[in-house]
């Protein structure tokens, strides 16, 4: 069974969670230009590669960031949004 | 024993010639270079040689013929789509399937079963009334039917669901819903490629597209550069690494897909069974094997494992439809990658890149779209713009919000 960690519940089988996609940052929606916004609304970063990614836990209602390779699908670490993942 | 049997025991030599030749070294230079030898690939090689005479092409395949989706997914053809766009382009393919044995000279196991889509909520079968009634208008065979006429076909099917699952209040039944053999189909359209001069090159990869003052030069590949004008993409779950190469932003996303098959069984299941709200499809293949497919897998990976999960998961639902099956073996499950697009539609044609055409986003519906995605592809290639059966699958269709929402789409929600 696929565990994923979780930074409040530690391990946690993958049936608990709900995946969020990449991380991204949203453009202000007032000074981009409409291929900006549609890019930013439509395309993503398809590839393989290490992401940021948002991950619920449902059971608790926790959202929270994980970076995985989505090449082999190891988990590299987990954090909550606020702790930025510096500390 | 058969003559031709025996033939193969006594000779020395194998007797047959090959399918299509492995030519030994990769040319200079190319008319058309096409990356990905699986299906569309394939077929877009056969229609460029075939109807634009267009014959110095190399196909690149960087594992063997027919590796990736083509051999991978559960090989049901229909075109009850919901989407006009969709449904007049998935109905050209079907069309083009009925005769392709004929036409490619190779028995492909074409075989019309009849598409059952279970309805298990009067919700759903109100959906399933508005799908036949698209259907209908757009001049596809397809319509609602009856708990009983369901029973009448698939008799061993459980109707309640044994009361662990939402009983059945209906289906949409489409009756020219087909399967067929979908590595032969591959190996049909490479034969008949080679026949015309296309070169096959299997074990290449591509590891560059060279784009000068935003045209294509040529394609870098472990073996060599080769010098061309024009590239196809036909690599559906391997589309963004090719993308990259050219800095071409799309929406596409890879999700696995899985599958089984059970041990072969004698011929009794006559019609394709499919159920979205318990995500199962299946169908008996010309060998006997039931082959079963469900959902995407949950998240986002470039990655072709398999899971227990998913055969526990599947096979589970299998029994809520099937309980008499509790006792058949499943020998075999696989992944595939899903290349998938926001609006369960392709992306077919040109693109900002002069020289460089695409043929991606083919998520779960890829392998029925084989025959039409190789004549269109052809058709855009050979003259440089898009044929007007894929206009609307076009990139440039996220730039603009011209999105077209497929709801008739397998395996996801919606």
């Amino acid at each position: 069974m696929k565990l994923v960690p979780c930074p409040v519940n530690g391990l946690r089988p993958l049936q608990e969670f709900h995946f969020g996609g990449e991380v991204r940052d949203m453009p202000d929606g007032e000074a981009v230009s409409d291929a900006e916004w549609a890019d930013y609304v439509f395309h993503r970063r398809g590839e393989g590669a290490v992401k940021r990614e948002w991950w619920y836990h449902v059971p608790s209602g926790v959202w929270f960031i994980a970076e995985r390779d989505n090449r082999t699908d190891e988990f590299v670490r987990s954090y909550l949004y606020e702790e930025n993942g510096d500390g | 024993m058969p003559h031709r049997l025996l033939k193969f025991a006594l000779s020395p030599d194998y007797p047959e010639s090959r399918m299509f030749r492995a030519p030994s070294r990769l040319g200079d230079r190319y008319d058309v270079v096409i990356i990905g030898g699986g299906g569309h690939g394939l077929a877009a090689a056969y229609y460029l040689a075939r109807d634009y005479g267009i014959t110095n092409v190399a196909v690149l395949e960087k594992d063997y013929i027919g590796a990736g989706g083509t051999g991978r997914n559960t090989a049901i053809v229909r075109s009850n789509y919901l989407t006009p766009e969709g449904a007049a382009f998935y109905q050209t393919s079907l069309e083009l399937f009925q005769d392709l044995s004929r036409d490619l000279d190779y028995n492909l196991f074409y075989s019309e079963r009849g598409h059952f889509t279970l309805a298990h909520s009067p919700a759903s079968l109100r959906t399933q009334r508005w799908r036949a009634e698209v259907n209908k208008h757009l001049g596809i065979d397809s319509r609602v039917v009856a708990p009983g006429f369901i029973k009448e076909c698939v008799p061993e099917l459980d109707l309640s669901c044994g009361g662990q699952q939402a009983p059945i209040y209906g289906a949409l039944y489409h009756p020219p819903g087909a399967i067929a053999r979908h590595d032969a189909v591959a190996w049909a359209y490479a034969r008949g490629a080679d026949e015309r001069g296309v070169e096959i090159h299997q074990n290449v990869s591509v590891t560059d597209i060279d784009v000068r003052d935003g045209q294509v030069a040529g394609v870098q590949t472990d073996q060599g550069y080769i010098a061309t004008n024009k590239v196809l993409s036909a690599v559906a779950g391997w589309t963004t690494s090719i993308t990259e190469m050219v800095d071409l932003r799309t929406p596409l996303v890879i999700y696995p897909l899985q599958a089984l098959v059970s041990e072969p069984l004698k011929p009794f299941l006559n019609h394709i069974v499919v159920s979205a709200s318990l995500h199962l499809y299946v169908s008996q293949s010309s060998r006997g094997e039931l082959v079963g497919g469900a959902s995407l897998d949950p998240y986002e990976l470039i990655s072709m494992r398999s899971t227990l999960d998913f055969a526990e998961g599947l096979a589970g639902h299998m029994l809520d439809l099937f309980p008499c099956w509790s006792q058949v073996n499943v020998v075999r499950q696989w992944g595939g990658l899903c290349d998938m697009t926001p609006d369960f539609s392709p992306i077919m044609g040109t693109t900002p890149i002069e020289g460089f055409y695409i043929d991606a986003g083919w998520g779960t519906w890829g392998f029925k779209a084989t025959p039409v995605s190789g004549l269109t592809m052809a058709h855009t290639v050979a003259t440089d713009a898009d044929h007007p059966l894929i206009r609307p699958f076009n990139l440039q269709r996220f730039s603009d919000f011209q999105l077209v929402g497929e709801k008739g789409a397998a395996s996801v929600g919606h």
